[in-house]
C-alpha cells in the first residue's frame, strides 16, 4: 500500500473489496495485442484459402487447389484437401519421384539384370531392408533368423523348404505357403515313431541304434507311414511339397541342434512325427506391390545364398 | 440480477457455467457439423458390423488396454502408406463404438493388421511377444489362451451397440434389411437371436488358437485382429474417389 502513489497514473477497474483491495486495469502489452490481431488476420486468410466453415450439408472449400493425375491419366484439380495432397505427394512429391525413378528401373529390369547392377542392388538392399522389417521380420526375425526354432524357417541358412531360386522365392512371397505334415500320433505306435526318429536322425549322420534305424528305414519307405511320398526315398525332400531335407543339419520345426543329448534329439524328432506340422505363410500379393515383391525376392535370395 | 462483469465475478456458480459454455464452443463447432455434412463417411462397399466373436475380441482388445499403445488409424501420409497400407477411411470405423483412432504408437498401428500374419503367429505373439520378436517391449498375455470366453451376455452387448446405431437385427424386418444391405451370409451373423450359436460356430470353424475343444479369449481376439482393415477392397476404387469426400 505504501508505494501505491507510484501507480497513480494506472487506472483501476473501479471495484473495491474489503474497503481498499483494488484491481489495476493495465492495458495489454502492445506486442501481444498486435500478435493477437495478426492471428485474427491469419485465420481470415486461412478461411478463404482452405476448407473451413460448415454450410448446411457441405462446407466452404476454399480457393487453394491441388492437382493430381487420376487413374485414366487425366489431370484432376480439386480444392485443397489432405487426401488430394497425399495423392499428389505419392505421384510427384520430391521423395516419391526420386524413389520412382529407381522403382521403374527395377520394374523394367529382369532379375538377372538387377543382380548384376550394383546401383540397382544398392537401392534394393536399402528399400527391401525396410520392407522386410515392416512385413517379414515379425516371423522371420529382423536379420532373417527367427527368435526360436519351431514356427518360422530361418532365411539366413542355405536350406530352402520351398526352393531358393528367384522364381520359387517370388512365388512363395506372392502366394504364401501352407506347410503341412500329418500328425502320426494316432496312426503309428510309439515304437514305430521311435524307430522312425532314429532313422531320420541317422540320415543326418547321427550315431543311432542300428536295429531301430533299420526298422525305421523300412517304415519310412512303407505304405503304412508313407514318409517317402514327400520326403522322397533319399530323405532330401521336395520343394513342391515344402518337405524338409532330412539329410542336412538344418532343423526348422524342432530344435534338434539345440538338444544336449542324442536321447533328447530323438525325443524332439518324435514329437514332430507325433504332432505333425501346420505352418502357414500369408500371401503378400495384394498387400505389397509388384515392385515391392520383386525387391523382397532379391533381398531374401541374397540373405541365405539363393540358388 | 444484471449480467455484467461484476455480477459474474462475484458469483462462482454463474462463472463456472459461463466458462463451460465458452470452452465447449471450441469443441462443438469442430464436431457437430460432421454429423450433418454429407461427405463425412465415405460411400464404400464391404464395411459391415463385427460378428459376435469379433465383437467379443474387440471387447477384450479394449479390456486389455491394447489401445494405449496401438492406434487403429493410418493417416494419409506417404510414409504411413508405405509402412501400413492404405490410409484409414471414416467408413471403416463407422460401426466402432468407441473408435480406436489415435496417434500414440508405442507399438505399430493395427488398422491394417488383418491377414498380415498367420493365426499361429498371433497366438504365439500374444502369449509371449519375444518368442517371435526379440526386440519387442509388449507385455505377455498368456491368460488369453487359458481363459474360456464368457459369451453368455453377447446378445446384451449386441443390443447395446444396436442402441447406438450398429445394425444388428432382432426383428425379422431388421434381418431382411440386413440381407439387402450386407447379403444373406453376413446378415445371418448379425442376428442377435442367433448370436451365441454364430459365435461358437465361427470359433470352431476358425479354430484360431488350435484348440478346437473350447472357445477361448484368444479365439475371439485373433478373430478380431484378423478382420481389421480387410473389409474394403481398395483395388476397386480410384484414389481420387476418396479425395472427393474431403
Amino acid at each position: 500500500m505504501a508505494d501505491q502513489s507510484q501507480h497513480k497514473a494506472v487506472q483501476t477497474t473501479g471495484h473495491a473489496w474489503d474497503g481498499d483491495l483494488q484491481e489495476f486495469n493495465n492495458p495489454l502489452p502492445r506486442w501481444w495485442l498486435w500478435t493477437f490481431y495478426a492471428t485474427v488476420v491469419f485465420a481470415i486468410v486461412y478461411w478463404i484459402l482452405y476448407p473451413a466453415w460448415p454450410v448446411g450439408k457441405t462446407f466452404t472449400k476454399g480457393l487453394a487447389t491441388t492437382t493430381f493425375v487420376d487413374a485414366d491419366g487425366k489431370e484432376v484439380t480439386t480444392h485443397w484437401n489432405t487426401r488430394a495432397e497425399f495423392i499428389r505427394d505419392m505421384q510427384s512429391g520430391e521423395e516419391a519421384l526420386k524413389q520412382k525413378a529407381y522403382l521403374e528401373k527395377v520394374a523394367g529390369a529382369s532379375y538377372e539384370e538387377i543382380l548384376n547392377d550394383p546401383d540397382m542392388m544398392a537401392f534394393t538392399q536399402s528399400l527391401a531392408k525396410v520392407l522386410f522389417a515392416d512385413n517379414c521380420a515379425a516371423c522371420h526375425g529382423l536379420g532373417g533368423t527367427p527368435a526360436e526354432v519351431g514356427n518360422f524357417p530361418n532365411l539366413r541358412d542355405d536350406a530352402w523348404l520351398w526352393g531358393g531360386s528367384i522364381e520359387r522365392i517370388e512365388q512363395t512371397i506372392r502366394k504364401g505357403r501352407l506347410g503341412y505334415m500329418p500328425s502320426f500320433g494316432k496312426v503309428l505306435s510309439d515304437e514305430d515313431i521311435e524307430a522312425l526318429a532314429n532313422y531320420v536322425l541317422s540320415l543326418s549322420g547321427h550315431d543311432v541304434d542300428k536295429g531301430l534305424m533299420a526298422r525305421g528305414d523300412s517304415l519310412f519307405h512303407s505304405e503304412q507311414a508313407g514318409c517317402y511320398y514327400c520326403h522322397t526315398n533319399s530323405g532330401k525332400g521336395l520343394y513342391s511339397q515344402g518337405s524338409a531335407n532330412l539329410t542336412d543339419q538344418v532343423w526348422t520345426v524342432a530344435d534338434v541342434n539345440g538338444a544336449p543329448t542324442l536321447a533328447e534329439k530323438i525325443e524332439r524328432v518324435k514329437s514332430v512325427i507325433r504332432n505333425g506340422v501346420q505352418r502357414r505363410m500369408p500371401a503378400w500379393e495384394g498387400r505389397l506391390s509388384d515392385e515391392e515383391i520383386k525387391l523382397l525376392t532379391v533381398y531374401v535370395h541374397g540373405l541365405g545364398g539363393g540358388q | 440480477m444484471k449480467l455484467n462483469h461484476e455480477s459474474i465475478e462475484i458469483n462462482a456458480g454463474l462463472m463456472i457455467v459461463l466458462i463451460m459454455l465458452a470452452i465447449s464452443i471450441g469443441g462443438l463447432v469442430e464436431v457437430v457439423p460432421l454429423y450433418y455434412i454429407e461427405d463425412t463417411v465415405e460411400k464404400v462397399d464391404g464395411v459391415r458390423p463385427y460378428t459376435p466373436l469379433e465383437q467379443r475380441g474387440r471387447d477384450i482388445f479394449i479390456r486389455e488396454g491394447c489401445y494405449t499403445c496401438h492406434s487403429q488409424m493410418v493417416r494419409p501420409f506417404r510414409d504411413e502408406d508405405m509402412r501400413y497400407g492404405h490410409y484409414s477411411l471414416a467408413a471403416e470405423s463407422q460401426y466402432d463404438h468407441p473408435f480406436q483412432w489415435g496417434s500414440k504408437r508405442t507399438g505399430p498401428d493395427l488398422a491394417r493388421v488383418g491377414g498380415k500374419y498367420s493365426n499361429a503367429w498371433h497366438v504365439k505373439h500374444l502369449v509371449n511377444p519375444r518368442s517371435v520378436v526379440p526386440e519387442s517391449i509388449m507385455p505377455n498375455y498368456p491368460w488369453l489362451l487359458k481363459t474360456e470366453l464368457d459369451y453368455s451376455d453377447i446378445a446384451a452387448r449386441m443390443r447395446a451397440l444396436k442402441a447406438v446405431g450398429v445394425p444388428y437385427s432382432e426383428t425379422d424386418e431388421e434381418y431382411q434389411a440386413n440381407v439387402e444391405k450386407f447379403g444373406k451370409e453376413i446378415a445371418e451373423m448379425l442376428d442377435i437371436n442367433n448370436a451365441e450359436k454364430n459365435l461358437v460356430k465361427q470359433a470352431e470353424a476358425g479354430n484360431y488358437d488350435k484348440d478346437p475343444s473350447r472357445v477361448t479369449e484368444m479365439d475371439a481376439l485373433v478373430a478380431y485382429l484378423q478382420v481389421l482393415g480387410t473389409m474394403v477392397d481398395f483395388s476397386k476404387y480410384d484414389e481420387g474417389y476418396f479425395a472427393e469426400f474431403r
